[in-house]
């Protein structure tokens, strides 16, 4: 590892070399700043950056340390939040000019749970407005760039954290996915991301976008390091009434178990029809192969209503935001519009200035869906096409114990391609969205590059709350294929 | 399915947004396609299927009905777009 510069070292690597005195805090949080200095203008990954606060954390944590106090696992490494956690006294924006200049007044329980680990918050990632969008292009910020070709998007909603990852901007990053908003990012960045089970997390303080899909989890570049930051943000908390109080198992011991008997069943919808890349289809045959060598069985199975899962999606995640987002009302936060004369107006003003395209077609989606006449035929069906789509899972995992899929349909497009059609925009979560519709958990993995050099990863599902059986898959993936995890970017 | 510009303007006045006349002709196009797209759920047939509103079925957890006091209280009043002492300050709410 001697040759292995500061910036590149993993997230479990940083934090016990921190523990073991060979680093101070203050040292390795000045490399991380100075590297952020150096490519952040190119790359775009934060929208905030902290360095007197980041410097002042990291001096406390090595002035703790020498008293011979450590706050946690993460003591003085620095990990970065996408910019939908709230964070106390740190401007929170949600990638929106309607929350451009909000301070929020609590921390999210993500926060607290990052920083009680002993993490130094070097900032706040970019993202899509309010996480709706696949590609960061949608920040009222100006979109990240992939660290991979800059002339390319890095994956969204939680892009800013997928690439501030790859390039070695933080050791890793908690991001949020909705519907596919951490897997997809981090498969065309190529690093580790993890959907957890709904309930997994807690959402408290985590700006809502779809109550019902919402969920955080970590960004990383090695498997080890998403289990480790998993384990550290999972749990139950109060003050999210659909967080499940059930105990966290110790995901880092998973990494390692071997994968033999373990069955991986390949849904035959999935590999379908014409959008999927041939180059996508041969790494993820690799990740299969890397499996299959190390003693795992494969099974053909079928998730019959596969192809009704975006439609529902669009259905869903709209509704719940539009009922969401109807709190930005210029009232007690965030932008509001001069000069209206009266209340209404002034809402209805402040809105249209204060939102986005995306975001005000999302809201205007949801509000048709469930408005008088519309909401049986539109959301109300919706929600029973979801029965559906969770009952194919439910049947899927008796026969598999992990299903195997490519993240998204191709590797990462150019910035611009897809602004201009909603719809072509959607079709890169079409094999991410089934699970936020499950509850299901999921994780992406690195599993190869195209041609031209961009990573490719590959989707691993499972049951709920069975995030162990994808680490231990994960890894095997990863110990088979070991692929350069951060993006050849110099300043 | 083609939605009308009168329909875009009735949903625009639910979700308070104003739109100019532009937006309004691009989101009853997008509006239209997407719409299009997504009536493909009708040919599933869902009669005897129940709707789901949660992944995970946890039950409703119930807790005790007690304020607990916000600490902070400037440092919530402190985002006011506009205030007047402790008050979050707004335009006229009766309109003529």
């Amino acid at each position: 590892m001697a040759n292995v510069p500061v910036h590149e070292w993993t997230l479990l690597e940083a934090a016990r070399r921190v523990r073991e005195k060979e680093i101070s805090s203050r040292e390795l949080t000045g490399v991380l700043l100075a590297r952020i200095e150096a490519l952040d203008s190119k790359v775009h990954a934060y929208i905030t950056v902290l360095p007197e606060a980041a410097a002042a954390q990291a001096a406390a944590c090595d002035e703790e340390q020498a008293k011979g106090a450590l706050r946690g696992p993460f003591h003085g490494v620095p990990i970065g939040l996408k910019d939908i956690f709230c964070t106390r006294g740190v401007r929170t924006t949600c990638g929106s000019r309607i929350l451009h200049d909000f301070i929020p007044p609590y921390d999210a329980r993500v926060t607290e749970k990052v920083l009680a680990a002993g993490a130094v918050l070097p900032g706040k990632h970019n993202m899509d407005e309010f996480a709706m969008g696949s590609s960061t292009e949608t920040s009222f910020f100006g979109p990240t760039r992939n660290p991979w070709d800059l002339s390319r998007i890095p994956g969204g909603s939680s892009g800013g954290t997928a690439a501030a990852v790859a390039a070695a901007m933080c050791f890793a990053g908690v991001g949020t996915d909705t519907g596919g908003s951490i897997r997809q990012p981090a498969s065309l960045c190529g690093v580790v991301g993890v959907k957890p089970t709904y309930g997994r997390v807690s959402r408290y303080g985590m700006v809502a976008f779809a109550s019902s899909l919402d969920q955080g989890g970590p960004i990383a570049r090695t498997v080890a390091d998403a289990a480790a930051l998993l384990g550290v943000i999972a749990g139950y908390d109060r003050r999210d009434s659909t967080c499940v109080d059930i105990p966290v198992p110790d995901y880092l011991a998973a990494v390692e178990r071997p994968v033999k008997g373990l069955r991986v069943g390949l849904p035959k919808e999935y590999y379908e029809g014409d959008g999927l890349s041939p180059e996508v289809r041969a790494a993820v045959e690799n990740a299969l192969k890397a499996l299959t060598d190390q003693g795992a069985t494969v099974v053909e199975v079928s998730l019959p209503h596969t192809s009704f899962a975006l439609s529902t999606y669009y259905l869903i995640a709209p509704a719940e935001a539009s009922s969401n987002l109807a709190r930005y009302d210029g009232v007690r936060y965030g932008y509001r519009a001069e000069g209206a004369s009266g209340l209404i107006e002034m809402m209805s003003r402040t809105r249209a200035e204060g939102f986005g395209d995306e975001v005000k077609r999302r809201i205007m989606i949801g509000t048709y869906a469930l408005s008088a006449g519309y909401y049986d035929a539109f959301y109300g069906k919706a929600q029973k096409v979801r029965t559906l789509i969770r009952a194919d899972f439910t049947k899927v995992f008796e026969a598999a114990d992990v299903l195997l899929t490519p993240t998204a349909p191709t590797p990462a497009f150019r910035l611009g391609e897809k602004t201009g059609d909603p719809l072509a925009m959607y079709l890169s979560d079409i094999y991410t969205i089934p699970c936020n519709l499950a509850g299901i958990p999921g994780i992406s993995v690195p599993c190869g590059f195209s041609a031209e050099g961009l990573p490719i990863g590959a989707q691993l599902l499972s049951k709920s709350f069975r995030e162990e059986t994808l680490f231990t898959a994960a890894g095997a993936v990863e110990r088979a294929l070991p692929l350069r995890r951060v993006a050849p970017l110099e300043g | 399915m083609a939605i009308t510009r009168e329909e875009v303007l009735h949903v625009a006045r639910l979700a308070r947004l104003s739109v100019t006349e532009a937006e309004a002709e691009r989101l009853r196009e997008q509006l239209s396609a997407i719409l299009d797209y997504v009536k493909q759920l009708d040919r599933l047939d869902t009669r005897d299927v129940v709707p789901t509103s949660h992944a995970i079925e946890t039950g409703t957890p119930f807790r005790d009905d007690l304020v607990e006091p916000f600490g902070d209280r400037e440092a919530i009043l402190a985002n006011a777009p506009d205030r007047q002492n402790d008050c979050f300050r707004v335009p006229r709410i009766i309109e003529d």
